[in-house]
């Protein structure tokens, strides 16, 4: 086995992950379907940086996830704050910009 | 566990892959196509454990490891008591609202992963070094050297980025109180006052059987009592009424019985013959 197929791997994940992101109305999911998607790109880091032999691509999949950490608080945050408002945490509900 | 120098892994490795690439492609699609928002987190933790076993098997122990206790131990777990925090019985509806989205979106999808991978297929990517000698001072050795060195203004920036995370999810999150809570003394005397259960409410729970908060204690004469509930459940409508299930118990019990009795009396009247 070649360790690309760590690659095509990671790009499967991202794409379900942005179809999830596309389809699922759940605010919560698609918040997961994010994660996904960040785990993806993760793994593709870390392949590579076995491909060249230097750890740079690791720090870079670690920082993606500290910054995922951060994000996953506030969006958390948002959605709590969202259902506290509407009573509801689906993506199609708060539309009241819409005209 | 890494091939030093060159592009072909060993069979351990490459059996885990297409054993564990199976796994990780069953809970990412278990993620997009679970109604229940709880199975989407649970199957998504599955991945992420996957993963982690990627990352250990690339090389990067440091991250294999973080990946399983931030990821899967604290970013799930935030997900899932959001989930139970935002109702855990709000399965998404699947009624569409735009008009041929999904297949749009399956189509997006898949043009873009052809893509991806049509990209990949291209790029030369024969020829892998391996982790050996980056690692041969040990992992986590060699990624702090880095962080405190090369890459020390990105670590300074994400500890500003954590902080101001924090402040912003408890700004998010905060209710202003409106009006002074009343204390229990207060509470007390405008219960007197009002001369409205004075007594304390009754408990949840019937016959000692089911004592599940959101079952109303049963009155004498077989009625739920509502009151026994938490008003937060019984705003949301999520009182499970048992009042029916222990009439229908009690009939087939006496049912029963009298079934038995009339046995015996038989038996009886038998040996009376006798």
């Amino acid at each position: 086995m070649n360790p690309v197929s760590y690659l095509y791997l990671s790009a499967l994940l991202f794409t379900i992950g942005g179809v999830g992101v596309l389809v699922r109305r759940n605010a919560i999911v698609v918040f997961m379907c994010v994660e996904l998607m960040l785990n993806a790109c993760n793994l593709a880091f870390v392949t590579f940086s076995r491909m060249h032999g230097n750890l740079d691509g690791q720090i870079i999949a670690f920082f993606t996830m500290v910054v995922a950490a951060a994000e996953v608080v506030v969006g958390l945050a948002i959605i709590v704050s969202v259902y506290r408002a509407r009573h509801s945490a689906s993506v199609d509900d708060a539309s009241l910009l819409k005209l | 566990m890494i091939a030093a120098g060159d592009s072909v892994t060993s069979t351990g490795e490459a059996v885990q892959f297409w054993i564990l690439a199976v796994v990780a492609t069953g809970g990412a699609l278990a993620t997009v196509l679970m109604r229940k928002a709880v199975h989407s987190a649970l199957s998504l933790a599955g991945t992420m454990i996957v993963l982690a076993v990627f990352y250990l098997a690339n090389g990067a122990y440091f991250l294999g490891i973080v990946q399983i206790v931030v990821y899967t131990g604290a970013i799930m777990m935030l997900f899932l008591f959001v989930v139970m925090l935002v109702g855990v019985s709000a399965a998404d509806s699947l009624r569409e609202t735009i008009r041929g989205q999904r297949w749009l979106a399956a189509l997006c999808g898949l043009g873009f992963g052809i893509l991806l991978v049509a990209g990949i297929a291209n790029a030369s990517l024969h020829h892998f070094d391996g982790l050996g000698q980056a690692n041969s001072g040990g992992n986590v050795e060699g990624l702090a050297a880095l962080v405190f060195t090369k890459y020390v203004f990105a670590f300074e920036i994400t500890g500003a980025l954590l902080i101001t995370a924090a402040v912003g999810a408890m700004v998010l999150t905060h209710r202003e109180r409106i009006r002074r809570a009343a204390t229990q003394k207060e509470l007390s005397r405008q219960r007197v006052r009002e001369n409205a259960h004075v007594a304390p409410l009754p408990a949840p729970g019937t016959y000692a059987r089911h004592n599940a908060n959101d079952i109303p204690a049963l009155l004498p004469d077989g009625t739920p009592s509502e009151l026994s509930v938490s008003p937060t459940l019984r705003a949301r409508g999520q009182v499970r009424d048992v009042s029916g299930e222990a009439l229908a118990d009690l009939a087939a019990l006496e049912q029963r019985s009298r079934e038995w009795l009339e046995r015996d009396g038989d038996e009886d009247r038998k040996g009376a013959v006798k």
